[in-house]
């Protein structure tokens, strides 16, 4: 870890103005992720600015929507009566990631804006192009068992950690975002990137912009919704590929579905294409199983990701199936 | 002999005598020695590996705040012992161990070439980062997989062609091949590395010129203070070694590391106490792992369920450097009656660090191939894999040809079993459904010698009646401190609450290495007689002042609640106390030495295990789920029901992570390990670990000791991969030969 000065904001404005002044420095929250990327020299930033006492910790409906702020708890939203009454796909995702611990810690802002978790990333003995770029990506030829299967470039084929953006991708959440040059709201569709030629920038931040909340609208998907993650051990593993599913249904027939999947693109990957087909179809495991077909057109495997091809769809009609209650 | 006392102190599921010491932090481990002008040190890692180091720039380092030092083979002072090019230890291994700092040689990635010095933690990490090292590279061989063809014999067995590494053959060699049903099955075993919750830790601090004291996480103080000794040239008295509390060591303190002589030679350096303690990262480097194993087993049965034969191959990783062995075998020759055994042993030295022994060693390893392959031609022959043991069950050691010291395998079986519910079990795999999930039994069997060897205690009686007992021996979780005091209470009669045991410590009378399951055996034994000699004393001393003592024989004697008595009239009695009062004695202070007979020549010794498991697969998603786990140990008398119950669960566990998780990940294109921190070398969670049934045959074993124990650290591990991957197939019909048993590896 590098020396550093902190200093902590109590508003707003103050931490806009503090990150403006100073190229190197980062916004600190939960640090649950920033830390350990100091730790391991990943990133040296030489100020943080401590945001934690912001007011922007508030969870509030809205009269078409939900706003979360951008530093509510991770534990804390998935405990909010409100949250569990009307998004139980964000609760099961955000009780899905990482541990108790690490949840109690980590705000929402801050778990959008988590960095990936490629072992070549973490290792500044190994190339990697998002860490520095230009070094080469060392997992397109080497281990890649974690690694995407869409949306790639080959300059980077690493996947996006999140489990909570997957939701919020699958419920259309807008996120809005103050900056040097003042509000913004951007779609969550819009919020991660793919990796092109600069996998050194995740998102469509700008310099100096502070997330402080996410707005998701009302919609009709609290019955039918179930997030399904796949993983080596029970708890406290990324995902190999997990599935966000929520559907409207009304006489056994999807009036609406969103699918979102998370560990497959270096963005949680929206299936929009599969969404579409399911619009008016009725509930059946072949319905499901089409849908999953067309949601995997033009994925991709690498030498060590090639189950992915075929643990993503059954992932998706597990998931479908289970938010239909089918299963 | 005297009729025991505290009849329920052996086996009692006493509390830790040092549990609340440990939960309350009171308990010191190695890093925790704050000695006045304490520094600290951080180890730099090679990044290549295999080459030479060009140059190391530690300019930037050296003017960073609050840095000491910079250390390399540039500016290192010489290590005595480095220059007899001889291995410092008895060794747990073969050829010379890594030198620390001792020429700008690479043999290995992560390998330690550098050391910061500061005076905090943070400021040597920081620095750490500062120096920049320039390699020449040289092309590296990492790859088990293209590099096999040149696996060797080991040279302890080109030396020796008696030994258990040598190429062995009961009966014709090959014999399976001729049998009516046949089976050729090849096995992997990952590297699965060494992950203690406490970190490899050292603080280092010379005491004068040539007086070492160390404050070292190690399973043995005494071999420790040696290979010291040997290193720096120095009598041995004058290494003092310390290891109070361990958290959790599994074989990987079994050897000495070079960042141990690395903090040492700065500690000598500087002339200053230093701590020094390994990253999560460098855990996965520098100090050992369960090698990376191929095995190939050929087994023949006649079509009635008669083995007729087994041959097992194992090759195993190791460095370039050093060659490190261990028993895969061993069990293929002993465990069943086939008539035909034949076994094969290679090494295939690697550009990568040297392995070590890791819980349940190379008989876990061993076990995964045997066990499942006795499930496979099982199921060829359409025969029950319970019933197809118990078949081939042998009721004397084939191999030594001799009788088993004891042996209820056939029980353990049989209960395990039961209490597995077996009886549901489908022998068509992937007939048995419980909603979305495919349901399947499996069991797998261990065995492990059960050892014992020499050594010493201190026993101390003190005029208030209380006794202390001093051994050099280390506790790395088992409860060895607990133990030693219900078997102390047991045999000199004074209750645990008044029984001291330390531990930990060089000055203390000889104790081997806690591994190998052999420690009960070993210093329980001395600690009996310790007690047997305080007894004796005590009643010629009682005889000197009670004229009714005179003459009296032990046998005849009670030691019970710190009084000894007359068994046939109890009413004479002395106790303790008073005896030491009337000697003026303020104590009675002996060293006590122990070591096995000749019952070994006599005997076939060993430990059993037997683990059923029932598991839930998804077909679907791959994910697989341990429902249920039933242990049932063959280990002799059981000293203490709760913390050797606490061990097979530990063992059990980590035989999860085995068959389900754990792999170090090497890039072969750099000689790295990918797969370096808990976020991608996944070991089990909570909810990974159902509730594990341990079930205790607590039959003694008076031929291994005479607390009638056998060791059970290392079967609670053996068996449980194998009942995994039974299990799985019997749920899925997938029969998966490398390990880890991954949800890809299912969908």
């Amino acid at each position: 870890m590098n020396q550093f000065s902190y200093i902590r904001v109590n508003q707003q404005q103050a931490a806009v103005d503090a990150i403006r002044k100073d190229k190197a420095a980062m916004f600190i929250a939960g640090g649950t992720n920033l830390t350990d990327l100091m730790k391991r020299g990943i990133v040296s930033p030489e100020r943080l600015i401590d945001i934690n006492r912001l007011p922007l910790k508030e969870i509030k409906a809205e009269k078409n929507f939900i706003r979360i702020g951008a530093l509510a708890l991770n534990s804390v939203v998935a405990e909010n009566s409100l949250i569990q009454k009307r998004l139980p796909l964000l609760v099961q995702a955000l009780n899905s990631g990482a541990s108790a611990q690490i949840r109690n810690m980590a705000t929402v802002g801050g778990n959008m804006l988590q960095r990936t978790r490629c072992h070549y990333f973490y290792d500044t003995a190994l190339p990697c192009n998002k860490r520095q770029p230009g070094s080469g990506c060392g997992a397109l030829e080497g281990f890649n068992r974690m690694h995407a299967i869409f949306g790639f470039s080959d300059k980077c084929i690493a996947v996006h950690p999140s489990d909570m953006s997957v939701a919020l991708m699958a419920l259309d959440a807008t996120v809005l975002v103050t900056g040097p040059k003042g509000e913004r709201r951007i779609p969550f569709s819009d919020f991660h990137r793919l990796p092109g030629d600069r996998p050194e920038t995740d998102t469509n931040l700008q310099p100096g912009e502070l997330i402080l909340a996410v707005d998701i609208p009302d919609a009709p998907f609290a019955q039918y919704a179930h997030y399904l993650k796949v993983r080596e051990r029970a708890s406290y593993a990324f995902a190999l590929v997990s599935v966000a599913a929520a559907l409207h249904i009304e006489k056994n027939v999807i009036r609406e579905a969103r699918l979102a999947m998370g560990g497959v693109a270096h963005k949680p990957w929206r299936l929009t294409e599969a969404e579409k087909y399911l619009a008016g179809k009725a509930v059946s495991e072949t319905n499901f199983t089409e849908a999953a077909k067309i949601a995997m057109q033009g994925a991709k495997a690498f030498k060590h990701n090639a189950f992915k091809l075929k643990l993503g769809p059954n992932s998706i009609v597990q998931a479908l199936k289970t938010a239909s209650k089918l299963s | 002999m005297s009729r025991l006392i505290f009849d329920k102190v052996i086996g009692d599921p006493m509390n830790r005598v040092d549990g609340r010491m440990k939960v309350t932090g009171a308990a010191k481990y190695s890093a925790e020695y704050a000695l006045p002008g304490l520094v600290h040190g951080v180890i730099i890692s090679s990044t290549i590996a295999k080459g030479r180091i060009k140059a190391i720039d530690s300019k930037a380092a050296l003017s960073a705040p609050g840095v000491l030092a910079v250390i390399s083979h540039e500016n290192a002072i010489k290590v005595p012992g480095f220059a007899d090019n001889e291995h410092p230890t008895e060794p747990p291994t073969g050829g010379q161990p890594l030198r620390a700092f001792y020429d700008n040689k690479v043999y290995s990635n992560g390998q330690p070439v550098a050391m910061v010095v500061a005076d905090t933690l943070e400021r040597a990490r920081y620095a750490a980062r500062l120096v920049k090292i320039q390699y020449n590279e040289d092309k590296h061989k990492t790859d088990f997989d293209t590099n096999k063809a040149q696996s060797v014999l080991p040279s302890q067995a080109k030396k020796n062609p008696k030994s258990p590494l040598a190429d062995y053959t009961r009966g014709v060699k090959d014999g399976y091949k001729t049998a009516p049903v046949k089976l050729e099955l090849e096995y992997i075993q990952p590297t699965e590395v060494h992950n203690p919750m406490e970190l490899q830790a050292i603080t280092a601090f010379w005491e004068a010129e040539d007086k070492l004291t160390v404050y070292d996480k190690v399973q043995g103080t005494k071999p420790t203070q040696q290979a010291f000794a040997k290193e720096w040239k120095l009598p041995v008295q004058n290494v003092r070694v310390i290891s109070e509390f361990v958290g959790g060591a599994f074989g990987n303190g079994l050897h000495n590391w070079p960042h141990e002589t690395a903090a040492i030679i700065a500690a000598k350096m500087l002339d200053r106490p230093i701590r020094l303690m390994l990253t999560r990262e460098q855990m996965f480097f520098m100090v050992g792992y369960r090698p990376y194993t191929w095995q190939k087993i050929g087994i023949g049965a006649s079509p009635d369920g008669k083995i007729l034969g087994i041959t097992h191959e194992s090759i195993g990783q190791t460095s370039s450097y050093e060659e490190f062995t261990e028993s895969t075998l061993q069990q293929t020759r002993m465990m069943y009656t086939s008539p035909n055994v034949s076994t094969v042993y290679r090494l295939l030295p690697l550009d990568v660090s040297t392995p070590i022994w890791m819980r349940g060693p190379g008989e876990a390893t061993g076990a995964f191939a045997l066990e499942s392959a006795m499930d496979e031609i099982a199921f060829a022959l359409n025969i029950d894999p319970v019933e197809f043991r118990l078949m081939n069950h042998t009721d004397t050691d084939p191999d030594k040809k001799l009788p088993w010291s004891t042996k209820y395998l056939k029980e353990c079986i049989q209960t395990g079993a039961e209490k597995i519910g077996w009886k549901d079990r489908a022998l068509k795999p992937g007939t048995v459904r419980s909603g979305e999930w495919l349901i399947g039994f499996g069991m797998g069997v261990g065995t492990f010698g059960a050892h014992r060897g020499a050594a010493a205690v201190r026993a101390k009686l003190m005029a208030n009646g209380s006794i202390l007992f001093q051994s050099a021996v280390t506790d790395i979780g088992p409860g060895t401190g607990t133990a030693m005091v219900q078997i102390a209470s047991e045999h000199i009669g004074i209750p645990p609450e008044k029984i001291t045991f330390q531990l930990g410590n060089s000055d203390f009378p000889q104790a081997p290495n806690q591994g190998g399951s052999a420690i009960v055996a070993t210093v329980g034994s001395a600690v009996v007689a310790a007690c047997t000699h305080i007894k004796e004393k005590l009643l010629t001393m009682a005889a000197a002042s009670e004229k009714r003592f005179t003459g009296v024989k032990m046998e005849d004697v009670l030691f019970d609640k710190g009084e000894l008595s007359l068994a046939k009239s109890p009413s004479v009695k002395m106790s303790y106390i008073d005896i030491l009062k009337k000697q003026k004695l303020t104590e009675l202070d002996i060293i006590q030495d122990s070591k096995p007979g000749e019952e070994g020549s006599k005997y076939s010794k060993y430990s059993f295990s037997v683990h059923f498991v029932k598991v839930m697969v998804h077909p679907v998603t791959g994910r697989v789920k341990v429902d249920k786990v039933v242990s049932c140990i063959d280990a002799g008398t059981i000293i203490n029901k709760k913390t050797a119950a606490n061990q097979i669960i530990g063992g059990v566990t980590g035989g999860i992570g085995m068959a389900l998780q754990e792999a170090a990940v090497m890039d072969h294109r750099f000689g790295r390990y990918v797969t370096k921190d808990f976020a991608d070398y996944h070991v089990p969670v909570h909810a990974d670990v159902p509730k594990v049934e341990v079930y205790f045959t607590d039959k003694p074993d008076y031929i291994v000791d005479p607390m009638g124990t056998k060791g059970l650290g290392e079967i609670a591990i053996i068996g449980v991969a194998p009942a995994i991957a039974n299990a799985v197939f019997n749920a899925t019909g997938k029969r998966i030969r490398e390990l880890p048993i991954t949800p890809d590896k299912l969908i």
